[in-house]
């Protein structure tokens, strides 16, 4: 517009028919009832300071554009399986309750498999797009470890991010199902666990360090031959320097009750792990402190403490063991024991055909831990020397002193048996083949084994006895004896038809004699009587030899003088 | 008429202006008064001798501040339709940020197309009829036209007329501002395409303020395009 060279608002170079100043009096005729305009000094702005009000405007909206376009950040594409809560121009992107974008679009995947949502990031968020940055759809969520997410209950979803370490920068970002437990930011370290199975563990599931709640169970996989379960632990930050390279986990899930040769035994690390599971970690006391393991160093997860504590020996010897008897009831993992003392334990059962004697043979392989025995030295006490000739000379001098190995039983409940190891100086004599890998011991009849042996002996001895000729015997005798108590009977009715009536007149005439006899000694009777008479009589005559011998006492003149007259 | 002079009542006979007379009107009071025979010079002004107030044969630099002003306008148009005008949270939802079409179109998918339309003229259609229209007249008197002095005459009209409406929106977002504030449950909130928007109804008007229509004449030469 300003290219116009006369523009009509420059007044000074106004054409004719616009004056400043007034045309000549004489052109037309100043009427005097037309009062004259006065001159005054007037403070005139400049014509050009309009020209700031459209530079201002172009500043300000050329600002706010800018601002508008420069806040404007990265565009990124993430994938989720479905747009549940999603709602495009509504839907925000926050880290830590910070909006940092929100969802402009939602379309579905070509092949309709998932969602894919674009969404624009404000500025200064480049940093946050690494390749292990995290997307995941912030819904109320209701687990073992707690309630999250309520807030989106009233305010709708939306897309946290958790946003990772990596060096690479990526715009294009596959959604997370669920929040991940531990956030990149979380100072701490990871670490992962291998185990046979996962048990009660769950993402989430708290790691327990001497008790203390010091991480949790971030996610888990199946290894990828299927044959074990990776579990990704996040330990926090002051505690994770107690993860040493040394260091044991072992699940501390519910309640673990384990019935051994050792019997029942029943363990719990604390209530709250016994509902959603828990792992214990802790270094063997014994080892000395290793350095602090390595970000994402492997552990190995144990089933309980024992389990874990047990794989402290790093010295294992190999022994076969030969049994001939049955190895029901000895599992690996039974216990080795040197006269009362754990060395060891069983490590397989396997089976042997000996082609010679053609025969199967299941030898039992024994790992024994020979630091265990060190450990039980007492200080001061005499000791071998460490050396692997001398271990071979100890073995083959306890050897010939009688050292055997023997299946007992641990349990009589269970019926498990654990391998003794003890001094049998009756036993045949064996020497250690040290050619062979690894080296046989041999074996002695376990107690049991002898138990059930001299069983077998009385057993047979009962089968031995001729029960069923026995029997025949038996019966013959037992005929016999009928038949003689038949003659018996048969006697007896022949005393009772033809005895009876004799005895009984015999018995008449006893009575009658008996009687006779009372008659004569009766106290009335004659005989009795006349006794009586004469007894008196007798009585009589040595009263008066009595008076007579008083008198001739008295009076022995009268012997001669005879009897003198009593004078009045 | 008996007041006026002779050499007036000449001028209008004969087509003069009042510019042509050597007369002004003043702006605020309205008295005629004839130019100052002396010179004046760029520190002075010619004031009205009733009221003071300075006096023009017409708006100094007209043209140049209504185009400044509608440059301005112009500018300030993109941002007032691209960002958004209010902020709207509630309890239920996260934080909405509405521009002015995003607003229309809203109310027009609920439904509610009479206001979808009121809106949509006061706040899109006529700002930038004005500014079509200011740029026009603008364009027109630049360029010395004659070309049709009553339509354009009426084109100016209508923006005067229409201008206060523009500021439709402007009072919706503020009366909503200042109503709902209930913290926690509805907050609604002026955003940045507001204060743009704003701008740009107060930059028309003052275009079509310090645009003078009596341009539109200057270059009518014929009676007869003049005449009705």
């Amino acid at each position: 517009m300003t290219d116009n060279s006369k523009p009509p608002e420059d007044q000074d170079s106004a054409p004719a028919p616009l004056p400043e100043t007034p045309p000549a009096p004489s052109a037309t005729p100043t009427p005097s009832a037309i009062p004259e305009a006065v001159v005054a000094s007037r403070w005139h702005t400049a014509p050009w300071l309009v020209w700031i009000i459209p530079v201002i405007a172009a500043v300000v909206g050329g600002w706010i554009l800018i601002h508008t376009i420069t806040s404007r950040g990265p565009t990124i594409n993430i994938t989720f399986k479905s747009a549940e809560g999603l709602e495009a121009g509504k839907t925000k992107i926050k880290y830590k309750d910070v909006d940092i974008g929100d969802v402009k679009a939602i379309a579905l995947s070509k092949d309709r498999s998932h969602v894919i949502v674009t969404a624009q990031l404000a500025k200064g968020t480049e940093g946050f797009l690494r390749d292990d940055t995290h997307f995941w759809v912030v819904k109320p969520r209701i687990g073992a470890g707690g309630i999250s997410g309520l807030s989106t209950l009233l305010s709708g979803s939306y897309i946290g991010v958790d946003i990772g370490k990596s060096e690479e920068d990526r715009d294009e970002f596959v959604g997370l199902d669920n929040a991940p437990q531990i956030t990149g930011d979380l100072p701490g370290r990871r670490f992962v666990l291998h185990a046979a199975r996962l048990g009660s563990l769950d993402v989430g599931s708290t790691i327990y360090f001497r008790q203390i709640e010091v991480g949790q169970v971030v996610s888990y996989e199946l290894d990828k031959d299927g044959k074990g379960v990776g579990i990704h632990i996040f330990i926090n930050a002051p505690y994770d320097q107690y993860v040493t390279n040394n260091t044991r986990f072992w699940n501390a899930s519910g309640v673990e009750v384990s019935l051994d040769a050792s019997g029942v035994k029943v363990q719990t690390e604390s209530l709250a792990s016994m509902i959603v599971g828990g792992i214990t970690f802790q270094a063997p006391p014994d080892l000395p402190v290793a350095p602090a393991a390595n970000e994402n160093a492997p552990f190995t997860l144990y089933g309980d403490r024992d389990a874990a504590m047990k794989h402290a020996d790093t010295e294992v010897r190999k022994m076969l063991l030969y049994f001939n008897e049955t190895v029901r009831g000895l599992t690996p993992g039974a216990p080795v024991d040197f006269r009362g003392i754990v060395i060891g334990e069983v490590a397989s059962i396997g089976l042997e055909y000996d082609k010679q004697n053609k025969i199967f043979n299941f030898p039992v392989e024994v790992n024994i831990y020979p630091e265990r025995l060190r450990a039980h030295y007492r200080a001061g006490a005499d000791r071998p020397d460490h050396s692997e000739a001398a271990d071979r000379e100890v073995l083959d001098q306890l050897v010939a002193h009688g050292l055997r190995a023997q299946l007992k039983s641990g349990s009589l409940i269970t019926g498990s048996l654990y391998v003794a190891l003890d001094f049998f100086p009756e036993a045949p004599t064996s020497k250690i083949d040290w050619n062979k890998k690894p080296i046989v011991l041999a074996t002695v009849p376990g107690t049991l084994e002898e138990l059930q042996t001299t069983l077998l002996h009385i057993s047979r001895k009962i089968d031995n006895i001729p029960i069923n000729d026995m029997a025949a015997d038996l019966q013959k005798a037992i005929k016999s004896l009928n038949s003689t108590l038949e003659t018996t009977d048969q006697l007896m009715k022949r005393v009772n038809g033809e005895l009876a009536p004799e005895a009984k007149e015999t018995l008449v005439q006893a009575r009658k004699t008996m009687e006779a006899g009372e008659e004569l000694l009766k106290s009335d009777a004659p005989l009795q009587q006349d006794l009586r008479a004469s007894l008196r009589d007798i009585g009589r005559a040595a009263d008066s030899l009595r008076g007579l011998t008083d008198y001739l006492e008295r009076h022995p003149e009268s012997l001669i003088r005879g009897k003198t007259e009593e004078k009045p | 008429m008996k007041k006026y002079s002779a050499a007036a009542v000449v001028a209008a006979r004969d087509g003069l202006t009042a510019a042509q007379s050597g007369l002004l009107s003043c702006h605020a009071c309205g008295l005629l008064s004839a130019a100052p025979k002396q010179n004046v010079d760029a520190r002075q002004a010619v004031c009205c001798p009733r009221c003071g107030s300075t006096l023009h044969a017409r708006k100094p630099d007209s043209i140049k501040r209504t185009w400044a002003f509608l440059m301005a306008a112009y500018i300030l148009y993109i941002p007032a339709n691209m960002l958004p005008i209010m902020v709207t949270s509630e309890l239920f939802s996260l934080p909405q940020s509405d521009t002015i079409m995003s607003g229309i179109v809203y109310l027009w998918l609920n439904g509610n197309w009479p206001l979808a339309l009121l809106v949509f003229f006061a706040s899109i259609v006529i700002p930038l009829l004005k500014l079509v229209a200011l740029t026009v007249l603008a364009i027109s008197v630049q360029r010395k036209s004659n070309w049709q002095p009553h339509q354009r005459a009426a084109l100016y009209r209508f923006v005067d007329l229409v201008g206060r409406w523009s500021m439709l929106d402007i009072y919706v977002a503020t009366l909503l501002v200042a109503l709902v504030q209930f913290k926690s449950f509805a907050l609604v909130q002026i955003g940045p395409g507001a204060v743009a928007f704003g701008a740009v109804v107060v930059l028309t008007l003052l275009a079509a303020n310090s645009f003078d229509p009596r341009y539109i004449w200057d270059f009518v030469k014929n009676d007869k395009q003049r005449a009705r």
